[in-house]
């Protein structure tokens, strides 16, 4: 298959392009939640990003509060967005991180307002702001504008055998055009961390993997009360035949083909050195991975499943492929890539990858994906530690 | 013949069914991906989709290879055929 090399995106100020045109209604904390979905629900089109976080945290986890906030807020599928706090002070830093993007952002904190005077004047400029992007066209874009982002969820052994490599597949075929790429999941790569640090493109990628893996596992050795058998493998891991964690590592590791990663991030933490593969130290958790991945800039994600995991994302377009048939027959409106075939050998690696790749266009040009069809947009915001 | 089992590297000592179950005493067809090789086998247990299965005999001890790595060690001897899951096979990791 000729790959393609160019999809129709949304350009925006910064240079960057989405796949997506959303406005956000994005609350600072916890308790500007309701203010955030009340003016989602006045004005059509825009979309309110509630989540539990945004109060007392400090140090790196309120560091990691602020780089996800005006990290979603950047992403390119974001044509514009309406920061609500309780205090100005928080909302203004946020505000003030998404403008350097070029793209319009507006701030309004509660305090001394109250939420309905709050809401009306939010209301007023988000109708501005979707109206404003509702001219918003499509148009040609390179392949390179594609962040694409990877996460595997209720991995089972088709998942290894057979999503995962198809991913890995489209990796190795995108990777020349320039796309940024990039996978998490530091907990799930338990087991093949050493292969995994020899995939580094330098010694310095491969020494810092190793640094953020061996603090991971430092961490779940001083917390964990039993052996994370309960946890790791999941139990719906071990109904689709995943014995060990290292067994569900090596499948996960499938994700990448054979690309090298060229640097480790923060979690939310925007790529720096250019096109090419990145690892970023996140939770195994699908929603939380999501999350961190969108607030770096990823733009369209592949998520291959085994058992059938279901997470959307408010922003980033989320794929699903399998490769079990019992999913694709039991769930189906979930899966937006069947390679089924791959099991009974009626498709090979290579095929497969290009159905993904031919599916990953049609999302990048618009068309919604099963987890946008069916409304999930899990936002969830990573904690380090509790507040103060 | 169709493919029952399909086995990702020359090393690896389990095999994943990816036929619906296979039965006690089936003579099955086992892929071998990274050589394109094809080797049988016949079952000892009933095995569903998913799971793996035993290609040699395997005593306490031994390890589990499959991707050509190591998943585990085996904590109950396994027969060549059987069933291999958290039954007889447990992490090395914590």
């Amino acid at each position: 298959m000729e790959i393609p090399k160019s999809f129709l995106g949304y350009k925006r100020e910064n240079g960057r392009a989405g796949t997506r045109n959303h406005v956000i209604i994005l609350p600072v904390d916890d308790i500007s939640n309701a203010c955030a979905e009340a003016v989602a629900n006045n004005i059509k089109g825009t979309i309110a990003l509630p989540h539990s976080y945004g109060r007392l945290q400090f140090g790196a986890d309120l560091e990691l509060h602020f780089r996800t906030m005006i990290g979603t807020g950047s992403n390119p599928n974001v044509a514009a967005v309406i920061v609500i706090g309780i205090e100005p002070k928080w909302t203004k830093k946020i505000v003030d991180g998404i403008a350097k993007t070029g793209k319009p952002v507006e701030g309004f904190h509660i305090e001394r307002t109250g939420d309905i005077g709050t809401v009306m004047k939010a209301s007023k400029k988000a109708q501005e702001f979707v109206m404003w992007a509702s001219e918003k066209q499509r148009e040609e874009c390179p392949m390179s504008d594609l962040w694409i982002s990877v996460k595997c969820g209720e991995s089972d052994t088709t998942s290894g055998l057979a999503a995962n490599p198809t991913v890995g597949n489209l990796m190795d075929k995108l990777e020349p055009l320039g796309v940024h790429l990039c996978f998490g999941e530091t907990s799930e790569l338990t087991g093949a961390e050493k292969v995994c640090a020899t995939r580094g493109a330098t010694k310095e990628a491969s020494d810092k993997f190793m640094k953020t893996w061996s603090s991971y596992n430092d961490f779940i050795l001083k917390e964990a009360t039993d052996d994370l058998s309960e946890s790791q493998p999941t139990a719906g891991n071990i109904a689709g035949g995943l014995t060990t964690i290292e067994e569900k590592a090596f499948g996960n590791f499938q994700k990448i083909g054979n690309c090298k990663f060229v640097d480790v991030l923060e979690p939310a933490e925007e790529p720096k050195k250019g096109k090419g593969l990145y690892f970023m130290d996140t939770s195994s958790a699908a929603a939380e991975c999501v999350t961190l991945q969108a607030a770096a800039g990823f733009n369209i994600h592949l998520f291959p499943t085994g058992q059938g995991n279901i997470v959307g994302n408010p922003i980033e377009p989320v794929i699903k492929l399998t490769a079990n048939p019992l999913t694709v027959k039991g769930m189906g409106e979930h899966i937006d890539c069947d390679v089924s075939k791959i099991l009974s050998r009626e498709m090979n690696m290579s095929q497969a990858g290009d159905e993904l790749i031919k599916t990953t266009m049609r999302v990048a040009n618009g068309r919604l994906t099963c987890a946008e069809a069916l409304g999930h947009k899990e936002f969830v915001m990573t904690k380090l530690y509790r507040s103060a | 013949m169709a493919t029952d089992i399909i086995i990702h590297d020359e090393k690896d000592n389990v095999g994943v069914v990816v036929i619906d179950k296979i039965a006690p005493k089936q003579d099955c067809a086992c892929w071998i991906m990274e050589n394109d090789k094809t080797v049988k086998i016949q079952s000892i247990d009933e095995i569903q989709l998913g799971h793996k299965i035993a290609m040699v005999d395997l005593s306490e001890g031994d390890t589990i290879l499959k991707y050509g790595h190591d998943i585990g060690k085996v904590i109950k001897s396994i027969k060549k055929g059987e069933h291999v899951h958290v039954h007889n096979v447990k992490t090395k990791k914590w």
